[in-house]
Formats: C-alpha cells, structure tokens, sequence
C-alpha cells in the first residue's frame, strides 16, 4: 500500500505540471509565433503544401529540385520532399504520403493499379525528356574490342568481366535493385555466361564506371540516359535484341532491349483536383535532357539541389513563365 | 588442491576432451565426422548437381500465389469489412497519436508551420522531464544532446525521429505490459505467447515492413505499427519475467493476509516487478529506435531519411552526421530509462542524498524554468526554429568527407586487395561447398550432425526446417545466406575469445571495452553501413562486416562473463601449480567456460542473422537480397516474403543446434569433476 503511495506521490507533481503546461499552452497560446506564421504564410500561400516524393538518381533530383524550387519561390508553396524508392512512392498516392513523382519510368503496372484500377492517381504528362535503359561500356572497351557492343559477342568476353562477386561468370553490374531492371531475365533468357551484381547505388555505379575508364579496367554495367556523366565519360552502348511492342510484358521471359520512355510525371488524383497552382506547375513543367544534365551537373559538382534549381531557373525565366500559365 | 593439481598433471599430455567418458563423446564425433564425410564425398562426386537453383528473376508458383495478395489488398481496401473496421480506423488512431507529437515538438504535418513547441521549449520540457524521471545528470544530458541536435542542423529530423519513437513507446507499452502481466500471472498465456515472440524477434523487419506498407499505406502509422510489431518482446519479455520471479514466499505471505488476485497484482507484484518492468521499457526503447530509422524506407520522416540518402549518394559525411545524432539519441534514451529504472527500484528510495522536500521544490522550479522556456519558443522566432547561423552540421560533414576521401584513395589498395583475398580466399569456397553440393547430401549431413548433437527430436526439426527452405523454392539463396552467415559467426567467435578472456581476467579492461560495446549494439546498424560501402564497395564481403559489427559485442560480453564466473580459487590454483597464463587460458579457463562460449556463438548466429536482410542493401545476394528486392519490386513482392520466412527458419535450425551443442556440455561437466573429485 505504501509503495503505491509513494507511485502516487510521485506522480502528482508530474501530473500537475502537465496540467500546467497545458493551460499554459493554451492561455498563453494567442499570440504565438505559430500563427504568426500561418498567417504570414496565408497571405502568400494559396497553395498549401505539396509533398514530393524523392526517387533516388541525381537526373530525378534536379527534375524535384526545380519542381520545389518553383513552387515554393513563385507560388508560396511548402514543399516537404520525402525520400522514397520508386514503386514505394506509388503506394504514396492512395495514403496521401505523395503528391508528385517527378520522373516516372513507364511501370506499366502500377500505371494499371494506380490510375486504371484504383483512381489514386493522374498522368500528368511528360517532362520532354526521353529515357533510355541498357548495357553500357566503358569508351576504351569499345575501342580495344570493337564489336564488344554488339551483345551477340558478350559470351566471348566473359573472363573479362569475372570478379569475386560473380562466381566465375562475367559481372553484370547493376544500380539499386530499386530500379527498372530486367537484367537477370535477360541474362538468363538470352543465354548469357554473366551474373548480375548491384551495386545498391546510382552513385556506386558512376564511380565503378569512372574507375573502369580511369583504370582501363573491364566492367560492363547498367545505365542510362539522361544522365550527367555521360558528358563525363561517354559510355558505349551495348545492342541487345531489339524491343517490340509486346516482348517485355512477361518480367520472366524478357529476351529483349529496353524500350525508349517517355518520362513523364504522375501526380495524386487529390492534388490533382485540388485546384492548387503546384498542381497546375506539375502539369506544365516540361524540359530538355540538356536542361536536365545541366542542372544534375551542378548538383553533382556539389551545389545543393537548390542553388542548382535557382541556377537554372534564373537563366531560364521564360521557360518557367510558360509553365506557370 | 591435490585434486586439481592431479588434474592438470593429467591434462597436460591430452586435451580434456580425451580424458572424458569414452562412450557418448566418441559416439558423437563419429558421427560428426561421418556427415563430414559424407558432405565432401558428396560434394566432389555430385558436384554442382541437385543444387535447386533459382534464377534471381524467376518466380515459382508459391510465389506468384503470394504476389496475389499485392492485388488483393488492392482490389479490396474500399469496401472489405476487414479493412473498412479494422485496418483503416487502426491506421487513422496511429496517425492521430503520432501527428500529435510530430507537431508537438517537429512541425506541423504539412510542415507549413512551426511546431507546437519550438526547440527551446523542448530542450527545457524534455530535460525537465528526464529530471523528474530520472536525475539531474541525465537531464543535463538531455539538454546538451537536444541543443547538439540543432547545431548539427538536425533538429528539425531528430524532433521527428523522436516523435516517432515517443509514440512507438507509448503504444508498445499500451499493448506490451498487459500483455506480459497476463503471461506473468497466467502461465497457459506464457505457453502461447512465447513462440509468438520468438518468431517476431527472429522475423527480419524488412519482411513485414512490405505488407504493412501495403495494408496501411506509406508514412508514419505504417511505420508506428511496424515499430511497435519490433519493440514489443522486450518489455512483455521482461515484464513477465519481473512477476514471476517474485519469490514463492512472498507470493505465499501475501496470500495467507487474504489478498484477492487483483489485490496481489496491484499491492505486490507489479510494485515488486518494477524495476524489471522498466528495464524492459529501456529495452523496447533502444529498439524502437533502431526500426524508426529503418522505417524511413517506408516514409517516416526524420534521420532515417538523411541516412538512406547518404547511402544512395554514397556520402559519408552527410552519413556519419546523421548517425552521430542516432547514437546521441540512443544514449538519451538508454540513460534516461536507465536512471529512471534504478529509481524505480525500491531500495534506492531510502539512501538519497536530497530530502523527497527538497526534490519537489527543485522539481517545483525547474518546471517553471521549463514552462517559461516553453513559452518563449512559443512566442520568439528565435527560439522557435533553432537558429540558422549556429549550424555547424556542414563543417562536420565536410571534415568527415575529406577523412573519408583520403582513406578512399589511400587505403583503398589495402582493403581492396583485402577485401579480393577473404572473398576469394575463404568465402567463396565455402560457399560453394554450400550451393554446389546436392540438396540431399547437405540435408542428410545437418540431420546426422543433429542427430549427435540432440538426438531424433532436433534431427526431425532440422529437417522439417530445411523441407520449408525447399518448399519455398529458395534453397540455394538459402545456402548462399548461410554461407555468409557462418563465416561472420565464425570471426565474431574469434573476437569473442580474444577480447571475452582479456575482459574476463583484467577488471581494466573490462571498464574500457564495456562502454565501446554498449555503443556497439545501441547504434542502429544502418548507420555504420556507410563509411563500411565507402571502403569496401557493395560486396558480400562489406555485409559481412556489418553483420561482424552487429554481433561481436553481445559475444564478447557473454564469454567476458562466462571467463570471470569462474571460481578464482580454480584459477588461483592453476598459477600456483605453475601454469603459464597461456596455459590457464587454453587447459583451464576456455574449457570450462565452454559452455558459455557455445552460447555465445548461438547469440552470435542470431545476431548476425538479424544482419542478413540489412547487409543486402551493401552488397549480400541471397535471401537477404531476395527480401530487399521483394521490398522495392512489386513483381517479386512474394518472392520477398517466401525469402522472410526462409530466413525464420534458417534461424531456427542454427538456433536450435546451437543451442543443443550448448547444452551437451553440461552433462560432461559434472561426470569430469566426479572422476577427478
């Protein structure tokens, strides 16, 4: 009995003093830098907020960064940028979670689930830039071995490729397994002696890259454009069987290239009906690969994202102006 | 002493186990050897045959099955009662509870305006309330730690972070110490939660990480619920074992006074469990706050956030930032419970320096202090968002950046070629003996190795284990994982040894190693991956180091211990009969502390287990790397899953041989000590 006394006596001062800060809160609560704020950010802000999903490639960043950058600048926006894995920000839609994904790769499928099936969200066009997926070479492979960028010739080179990690078969190096990727389908059904190893990062993957050429060593690698480092280090494309409409529908039995995507944004259903002037700038951002490289350069140079998207968006005045009617 | 002196004067022309009985033993190394045997015969025979592979891309037809589930919780979120009742209301409650203290103490959840309580208001309610709790010391902790926060540039993410593990906390221990009250009171309850609690704690949290984001979409409810699923053992754990182990006497005074069941509970057993119960609180804790960090892959905002970002752009020092805030909040958190659990012990209440008077009038002001603090931040910009120009995060960042830039390019001819000659060396070997023997030759091999170290019972569970490894079409990621798995628990045995018997026989070193062991576990293990992918690449061989880190202080700390319980007069009477230190290490100490070092390795395993899934986003294949891309790609969303409960299973195979080689001993132990006696 005591004990609980003692638990008791010991919890009233805790209790009271909660009692207290509440009142205090809300007594004192009138002229609090709180509503300041709101009200400052009313004044300026018809928009509210947007929350951006982050995937995570530098080429997506400076799409995000010039995004947010507008939107906050020019339209009064809050922008809260999430950091979230490609597929994982679709889920973001139907919670609410995302309203834009800034650079989307096709994803037939969850095109199907998300905007066919369940209504969550809306195509809210394409970002003008033009994407392309595939096998690449360091420029000096393509030179010593010139028909290394045929893929019919991939098998004749294999020893080349070995390392630790791809248990006496040639490596395949791949990014995040995040990404769009059929390459363990396509090694497998185009009877490649090769094994895919990821890399977990497009970062590890530009500095194995950058190493190969530096070096002069083998690597055969994923990637694609547009992408910065390609001014950097021209990587040579390897051919693989040409795309047709039709060839990668099944994950399993892909034996071919990747096609050419169209990016394009997506945006919530919610977002999209809300009226707001972030939805409308969404729906108009469009730019070039050069524009894009640009900005992706600078952020890569070590500029933060939005010193890079001002950058830009100083130089390009008229462009953003189009947007934005 | 004349016995152990004839002791050791037979010891020294054999090792110990020579001398013991020569039936069991004998028996069972010839077991041993034969599943040895057999594996190699098998191996170099039946090379690379029946070795069940399965193509990184390809999917069986259990796994498709799986995949459906993806589509059905689609198809039935708007209108299944399941979800319209259960799923949905549960999601909107967490939400609720976890935007209260996001805008609190971070912002407001749209983040378009400031929080309820700006960052002076929290350093001085927070420090005020780790006083109350625990003692002035940890609330000075408190407050420098909070102020750091804002210096690194990191209060903002550290406030939500905090948010998130506040609220995981509360509703863990809303669900966790009822829970473990009714399992402490009643032991049928005990019997049915326990193997729930085994298999949660075994289950690696990126398994359950995808449906729940599936069931209850992205963002910080999904991520509350999942931390609450990994934070919850501990505290029903400890909870339960606080009320049982109230002595059988005290239990029986109280009950011969006439107490009913709920008075007994209420008057006598949980004020006597507190301090267990407390702990268990500090366990929960320092867990929840290694899975917020995780679940920044499924959108919780704060530093988890910064964290995946580092190791997406391979940035170290934005990375080591960001995990020195982690590690100072998981010091926070472990002090403050701490000192809060050594208040709650009853005995302390007697022996304190400052009168229970004087505490309340100290308590009295400091909580104006902090009221006023509170009120400040409310009303002053300044002390509502920390201010911008006493940001030092960038210098760290950059310093830690150049360090690492130089250790890069200077070093990274030694760890590259270190790294080339373990892989090639030792670990792809082995783990072609795994993957490239047949399937059944490996079964056959575990069940006989079982059959000696436990009998039938363990034989026939080991191979109901490896039979669902099989089912789920993922034996040879299974072999790969394990592969790995042993090789990291064979480093952290050797570890364990050296540094456990250094601690075990020098008190000094002991003080030194301790501190740096604790901050080994409470730092959550994605933090280290970084400065680790910096150096090492995305290889298996950096995934095994993460999963070395991981493990090695739980093994060094178990045989620290198992080497200082050993009585001194046995070792006081190795040295006087003129034994080497050496000597005492090899023929006295490391035997009879086996035991202990076999539990020390069954630790080890479960840890670095526990590594496996984590140690895929540097580098591991396997089931490890089968989970991470279930995760990210919805087309192997069941693939993933099958690979979760594989990496269950697996654990507890090892678990339970383990365990069974653990205990083996102890029935030599006695039977040597009788003949020499």
């Amino acid at each position: 009995m005591k004990k609980a006394g003692l638990l008791l006596k010991r919890t009233v001062p805790a209790v009271a003093g909660a009692v207290a800060a509440a009142l205090l809160l809300a007594g004192c609560g009138g002229a609090s830098v709180n509503q300041v704020a709101a009200a400052t950010g009313a004044a300026e802000a018809p928009c509210g907020s947007v929350n951006v999903a982050m995937n995570a490639w530098v080429g997506y960043t400076a799409n995000a960064a010039v995004y947010s950058y507008v939107a906050k600048n020019k339209l009064g926006c809050t922008v809260v940028q999430k950091d979230l894995n490609e597929q994982i920000s679709w889920q973001g839609f139907a919670s609410g979670e995302v309203d834009v994904v800034m650079e989307n790769w096709g994803h037939d499928d969850l095109v199907k689930q998300y905007i066919t099936d369940q209504k969550v969200a809306v195509d809210a066009g394409p970002t003008g830039n033009e994407g392309h997926i595939g096998w690449y070479v360091p420029p000096w492979m393509a030179e010593k071995y010139p028909d290394i960028t045929d893929g019919k010739n991939l098998n004749k080179y294999a020893s080349m490729f070995a390392t630790s990690e791809s248990g006496g078969k040639g490596q395949v190096l791949d990014g995040d397994p995040a990404f769009v990727t059929n390459d363990e389908a396509l090694v497998k059904n185009l009877n490649l002696d090769y094994k895919v190893v990821f890399s977990g990062s497009e970062a590890a993957l530009i500095q194995s890259f950058r190493t190969a050429q530096q070096n002069k060593t083998a690597l055969l690698g994923y990637f694609y454009e547009p992408q910065w480092f390609l001014s950097e280090v021209p990587l040579k494309k390897v051919k693989l069987p040409d795309w047709t409409e039709g060839c990668d529908a099944n994950a399993e039995k892909v034996a071919c290239d990747y096609p050419t995507y169209t990016l394009n944004k997506v945006i919530s259903k919610k977002f999209a009906d809300s009226g707001s002037p972030a939805a409308k700038l969404a729906k108009g951002f469009k730019w070039t690969n050069e524009d894009q490289n640009a900005v992706a350069t600078d952020i890569q140079g070590g500029m933060t994202p939005e010193a890079a998207a001002k950058k830009w968006v100083d130089a390009h005045q008229q462009v953003v102006a189009s947007w934005l009617n | 002493m004349s016995t152990l002196v004839r002791d050791r004067t037979r010891v020294q022309p054999a090792p110990p186990a020579v001398r013991e009985p020569r039936r069991r033993p004998s028996r069972r190394t010839l077991l041993l050897a034969s599943a040895a045997v057999i594996w190699i015969l098998g191996f170099l025979v039946l090379h690379g045959t029946s070795t069940l592979p399965l193509p990184a891309s390809e999917l069986t037809d259990l796994h498709r099955s799986l995949n459906q589930f993806n589509a059905w919780v689609a198809a039935n979120r708007a209108d299944n009662p399941v979800f319209l009742y259960v799923f949905t209301p549960l999601r909107a409650a967490v939400d609720a509870v976890a935007n209260l203290f996001i805008t609190t103490f971070a912002a407001s959840s749209t983040g378009l305006r400031l929080p309820e309580i700006g960052w002076l208001g929290t350093v001085g309610l927070l420090g005020w309330i780790a006083f109350s709790i625990g003692n002035a010391r940890v609330a000075l902790l408190t407050v420098a730690v909070f102020t750091f926060f804002g210096l690194q540039g990191l209060f903002l993410e550290a406030t939500y972070t905090f948010a998130l593990v506040l609220t995981a906390v509360l509703l863990t221990l809303l669900i966790g110490i009822p829970l473990g009250v009714l399992a402490g009171v009643y032991g049928r309850v005990a019997k049915v939660i326990t193997p729930v609690l085994d298999f949660m704690q075994t289950l690696p949290t990126f398994v359950y990480l995808a449906p729940l984001a599936l069931i209850f979409l992205i963002g910080p409810a999904s991520a509350v619920i999942a931390t609450v699923i990994y934070a919850a053992p501990p505290v029903i754990r400890l909870t339960e074992h606080g009320i049982r182990a109230i002595p059988e006497n005290t239990r029986e005074a109280s009950d011969s006074l006439g107490t009913t069941g709920l008075q007994r509970l209420v008057t006598l057993q949980l004020p006597m469990a507190r301090r267990t119960i407390v702990m268990g609180i500090n366990q929960s804790t320092m867990a929840a706050l290694s899975m917020v960090t995780i679940a920044a892959l499924i959108a919780a905002p704060g530093l988890g956030q910064v964290v995946v970002r580092a190791l997406q752009s391979l940035d170290v020092g934005t990375a080591v930032n960001a995990g020195l805030s982690i590690v100072l909040l998981a010091i926070v958190l472990d002090r403050v419970t701490t000192a809060a659990s050594r208040r709650a012990d009853p005995g302390t209440a007697r022996n304190r320096r400052v009168s229970r008077r004087t505490r309340y009038i100290l308590l009295g002001i400091t909580l104006v202090l902090a009221l006023a603090m509170v009120q400040f931040s409310r009303t002053m910009l300044w002390a509502a968002a920390f201010p911008k120009d006493l940001n030092i995060g960038p210098v760290i960042v950059q310093a830690v950046a150049s360090a690492s830039q130089w250790m890069q390019t200077n070093l990274s001819l030694f760890t590259v070629s270190f790294r080339e000659a373990v892989t090639t060396g030792i670990l792809n070997p082995f783990q072609s003996l795994l993957t490239d023997t047949p399937f059944f030759i490996l079964v056959a091999v575990i069940a006989i190795a079982a059959y000696a170290l436990g009998g039938w019972k363990l034989a026939a569970l080991t191979t109901a284990c490896l039979g669902v490894i099989i089912y789920l079409g993922l034996w040879s990621d299974s072999m790969v994982t394990l592969a790995g798995t042993l090789v990291a628990t064979a480093v952290v045995m050797v570890l364990g040894v050296i540094f456990g018997v250094a601690m075990g026989r020098s008190e000094r070193v002991d003080q030194i190693m301790r501190p740096l062991l604790d901050a080994g576990q409470t730092m959550p293990a994605f933090v280290y991956l970084v400065p680790f992918l910096g150096l090492f690449g995305a290889t298996r061989f950096t995934a095994i180091i993460a999963g070395i880190i991981y493990a090695a202080p739980v093994a060094i700390k178990i045989t620290a211990d198992g080497i200082a319980a050993i009585s001194p007069t046995v070792v006081e009477a190795a040295v006087a009969s003129g034994s080497t230190p050496w000597q005492v290490i090899t023929k006295v100490q490391l035997p009879m502390a086996r035991q202990t070092l076999a539990l020390a390795a069954n630790q080890g395993l479960i840890y670095v287990l526990a590594m496996v899934v984590v140690g895929a986003l540097v580098g591991a294949g396997g089931l490890g790397y089968d989970v991470v891309a279930g995760f990210v790609q919805s087309a192997l969303f069941g693939k993933g899953l099958a690979a979760g409960v594989a990496i269950v299973f697996l654990g507890i195979l090892l678990d339970r041989m383990t365990q069974a080689a653990a205990a083996t001993p102890v029935r030599k132990i006695p039977s040597t000590k009788s003949t020499a006696t």
